[in-house]
């Protein structure tokens, strides 16, 4: 009938640890002193064991059930990683409830769509920011009854009958478990593996959002499979810092951290992720690439801050580390003197190097979401930290493919973990079948059976292909992968990672399909650029001017046709050289739906909303006038206006 | 409640009293009284040397009144010097942000708590015993305003290195690490963009609700003053001219002549 009828997807799972709850229970039954969750708050890190793990969230649980709450109930979940959010996400499942993760950066809007669409009866925000947004939702989704708040600060004045605080709830769970002392257990009993036990809501690069439901069987599976075949265990410590609302958080600080039982550790706030990075020190990490790229930026602005012998030195071993690995990766020998020189690298470079940016005991780390640029993956590996890529998505439960210790592949996102099945279909779209298929998009049954192919196949929307050795290589989106005018392929996503490896471009848009010749929009790297601004005494005042400046268009002219010279070796794709670019006079942004939340471009969205632009760009002007519509974060919007270049490269 | 309670609940927290001010012969406050209720917040407004730095420096300690009277709390405070003033539980920034820029973040908050440390020199120099123990609970007092105005990620970086706005943010924390009961705030937003702005009044507002802080500020952005203050006092000339709630006073003609008509800050 669908996926769960092929291969390990109908595993048989104990009824007695089915679920994350069970399985909490369990944790905190056989580890009850092991840290499950840290946070840094009050500038200390506060331990949370799995015991006190399960303690918190059935408090929680009891207090949801005083307020009535209901199994199927769904619960909205939005703020920043904290404990108490992760536990709120345990309360909701072992009230067979669901759990709706929310980005904690959705504006007013966004998260009303996902309030009103998942039909959400409770929320629990971490604070007043998030308090704010869900009143004003309200307003709107009179089927919200409950706001429950963990940060009391700034509530006090707040006296709506629908608020409450997370120590009441929790406080009124106490008094709830009195009258009925085995409401929990009884409830917690009935959850089943295939209940529903998330709806993660997916930006997507087009149209409204989507909410894929995911069951316990989907995750408990997929991230026990995923830990067996790259060796997690439960001493593993990682840093859950990306949104809560995202897949990838979900599977790695719930998912797997419960399954396998590793600790898991809540940055102080979003500005202090670095610093927090290097004091936890995590063995195990997920980055997007996004994320790899700032640090490397922030790595080479430091590194050109430096006295010169220092800045030859740093330059000399990392060039020296990056052919090594190179010449590795592509299982091509290491001349003698390079390995002998390697450990002096590791000592005087490499090793303080990455201590320093908190990687010195990371035993894997993974990349996904979208391609990483080839140089960036390079540098880390160079520097001794395990980065792989692995291929996923939500409707997978995320993941596909993990390139494994001693078989990594630039250009592969390596080979299918146990239990997913790939498959290219005659168009060349990738095609998945897993334990982990998610059970369909909330209230969208038409994307869900445009999603699932006959046989409990799934359609990835990515193109790509199976090497010889059974890895897999994406190319781009499926529907982003076009033709030029004059029939040369025309595959974007693959020339802006090749623009954006340059630290000062932070994000580029290749425009091309059915056109003469490809163009560009650039993002500087305004930290990069501004840098590099003010080493030359190049003086500016923001984002707008700085963009403008001749120098600038100069410094990423060099890196276009460094990017060019090296497509010009590529008999497919030497046709698809960029020809003309400008800089934008404003960054992309998610509140904008320029990008996604997750930084994905939105190439529709910016085609109509830069049209002037573009038709400017295949014009012969060399410079042209544009007003732009910006949103504050606070919802307003004012509008920016500027003279933006246009530069030609030459060939 | 018993009756001394509430005579007390019910008095103002600080009144000024008639308080003249002369630098030689230029008369830079003149008989000017202000009543400050526990749990306001006070803005005093007025164009440039109508005296309102002089007011606050007068309430601070930093210059004594040649006529007039300050009270708080009921007690006259008219003749204390600025240290007696800070023990009292009346703390201020400055309009020119005064942190000590050689040293971190943290550094300058735990500046804020000296008036509440008490112990031997000898003690705190082998960090030891009970002076292990102050700096400890200090420390986490410390923490707490940290938190409260999110400025975790500069906790170690050199003061003299941050950017105006966040200075002036890290002033405010070193006040409230004082645990003050009264905070004098000169021009908190001077400098600053719209969103820097919104984040300090968020900070005021907050300050007073969670804490019970009561607040006297100066400023010059009228969106501001009208949106946070309970109460507007307006100088001109170093008299007050008028004083009452944000409306009462953008309707008050002397103020229109005077103030918002005349000069735009």
């Amino acid at each position: 009938m669908d996926a769960h009828a092929h291969g390990a997807a109908s595993e048989v799972l104990d009824p007695e640890r089915d679920t994350f709850p069970k399985l909490v229970r369990l944790n905190a039954a056989q580890r009850p002193r092991k840290v499950a969750i840290r946070e840094k708050d009050y500038g200390i890190w506060q331990s949370y064991t799995w015991r006190d793990y399960f303690e918190q969230a059935r408090l929680i649980a009891l207090g949801l059930a005083s307020l009535g709450f209901r199994r199927g109930d769904r619960v909205v979940i939005v703020g920043d990683n904290r404990p108490q959010l992760y536990w709120a996400v345990m309360a909701t499942q072992a009230l067979g409830g669901v759990p709706v993760p929310v980005y904690q950066d959705a504006v007013e809007k966004e998260l009303e769509y996902v309030v009103d669409h998942a039909q959400a009866r409770f929320a629990v925000a971490e604070d007043q920011e998030q308090v704010d947004k869900l009143l004003l939702v309200r307003s709107a989704c009179p089927r919200l009854e409950r706001i429950v708040y963990d940060d009391a600060r700034g509530m006090r004045a707040y006296s709506e009958p629908c608020l409450l605080s997370l120590a009441e709830l929790q406080e009124a769970g106490t008094k709830f478990e009195v009258g009925q002392p085995a409401y929990f257990d009884a409830e917690l009993a009935k959850g089943r593996a295939d209940d529903v036990a998330i709806i993660c809501y997916t930006s997507g690069t087009t149209g409204a959002p989507k909410g894929a439901r995911l069951s316990h069987r989907n995750l408990l599976v997929t991230a026990r499979h995923a830990a067996a075949d790259d060796g997690v265990g439960e001493d593993e410590e990682i840093l859950s810092y990306l949104p809560m609302a995202w897949v990838g958080d979900h599977i790695f600080s719930y998912a797997q951290a419960i399954a396998v039982g590793f600790t898991i550790n809540c940055p102080e706030s979003v500005s202090t992720v670095l610093h927090d990075l290097k004091e936890i020190g995590p063995t195990y990490f997920f980055a997007p690439p996004r994320i790899w790229e700032n640090i490397l930026t922030s790595v080479m602005v430091r590194i050109e801050d430096c006295a010169w012998p220092k800045r030859r030195l740093v330059h000399l071993f990392l060039g020296l580390a990056q052919e090594i690995e190179h010449a590795r990766l592509d299982r091509r020998p290491v001349p003698a003197w390079r390995r002998l020189l390697y450990p002096l690298g590791r000592l005087l470079v490499y090793g303080p190097l990455r201590d320093n940016l908190g990687m010195r005991r990371v035993r894997r780390a993974y990349t996904a979401g979208e391609a990483i640029g080839p140089e960036i993956f390079v540098f880390f590996r160079a520097l001794g930290v395990n980065v792989k890529q692995i291929y996923g998505m939500t409707e997978a439960s995320v993941f596909l493919t993990i390139q494994r210790d001693g078989d990594v592949r630039l250009g592969t996102v390596g080979s299918p973990i146990r239990g997913v099945e790939l498959r290219i279909s005659p168009e060349g779209e990738v095609l998945y079948r897993s334990p982990g298929v998610f059970q369909g998009y909330e209230k969208n049954d038409a994307a869900t059976r445009e999603t699932l192919v006959e046989d409990g196949w799934v359609r990835s929307g990515d193109a790509g292909f199976l090497d010889g050795d059974g890895h897999l290589v994406i190319t781009d989106r499926a529907k982003d992968v076009t033709r030029l005018a004059d029939g040369t392929l025309f595959a974007p996503k693959y020339l802006e990672n090749k623009l954006k490896f340059s630290p000062f471009v932070k994000e580029a848009v290749c425009i091309g399909q059915d056109r003469p010749y490809v163009t560009a929009l650039v993002n500087i790297d305004l930290t990069a650029v501004g840098n590099w601004a003010e080493r030359r005494n190049i003086a500016y005042t923001s984002y707008t001017d700085l963009a403008q400046k001749p120098e600038v268009y100069e410094l990423v002219a060099q890196e276009v046709t460094r990017m060019n010279r090296s497509l010009a070796k590529d008999a497919v794709l030497r046709g698809a050289q960029i020809r003309r670019f400008l800089i934008l006079h404003k960054e992309l942004d998610p509140d904008d739906e320029e990008i996604t939340r997750t930084r994905k471009v939105r190439r529709g969205h910016i085609a109509r909303k830069y049209a002037a632009l573009i038709d400017a760009l295949y014009g012969d002007r060399d410079h042209v006038e544009v007003e732009a519509k910006v949103t504050y974060e606070d919802g307003r919007t004012g509008t920016v206006r500027a003279d933006v270049r246009i530069r030609e490269v030459v060939a | 409640m018993s009756l001394a309670r509430q005579e007390a609940a019910a008095r103002p927290l600080l009144e000024v009293r008639g308080v003249s001010v002369r630098f030689g012969a230029l008369l830079a406050l003149h008989r000017v009284s202000l009543e400050i209720g526990r749990g306001e917040i006070v803005a005093i407004i007025g164009p440039n040397g109508a005296g309102k730095t002089t007011l606050l420096n007068v309430i601070s300690g930093f210059y004594h009144p040649y006529e007039g009277r300050i009270v708080f709390e009921g007690r006259d405070r008219t003749r204390l010097a600025p240290p007696d003033v800070a023990a009292l539980g009346i703390a201020r920034t400055f309009q020119n942000v005064a942190l000590f820029k050689g040293m971190t973040v943290l550094d300058n908050i735990m500046t804020g708590r000296l008036l509440k440390m008490r112990g031997s020199f000898l003690l705190e120099a082998v960090y030891w015993g009970p002076a292990r123990r102050q700096e400890l609970e200090h420390r986490a007092f410390v923490e707490r305003i940290i938190d409260f105005l999110e400025i975790q990620a500069i906790r170690k970086t050199p003061a003299g290195r941050l950017p105006y706005g966040l200075q002036k943010r890290v002033e405010l924390a070193r006040a409230l690490a004082a645990e003050p009961t009264l905070l004098l705030l000169d021009e908190p937003m001077a400098g600053m963009n719209v969103e820097e702005k919104e984040d300090m009044c968020r900070f005021i507002l907050d300050v007073n609700s969670e804490f019970d802080t009561t607040i006297a500020l100066i400023e010059h952005d009228m969106g501001v003053v009208m949106d946070i203050s309970d109460r507007v006092a307006v100088l001109d000339y170093g008299r007050k001219i008028a004083d009452g709630s944000p409306d009462h006073v953008r309707k008050d003609q002397g103020v229109l002549g005077a103030y918002l008509g005349v000069s735009h800050e």
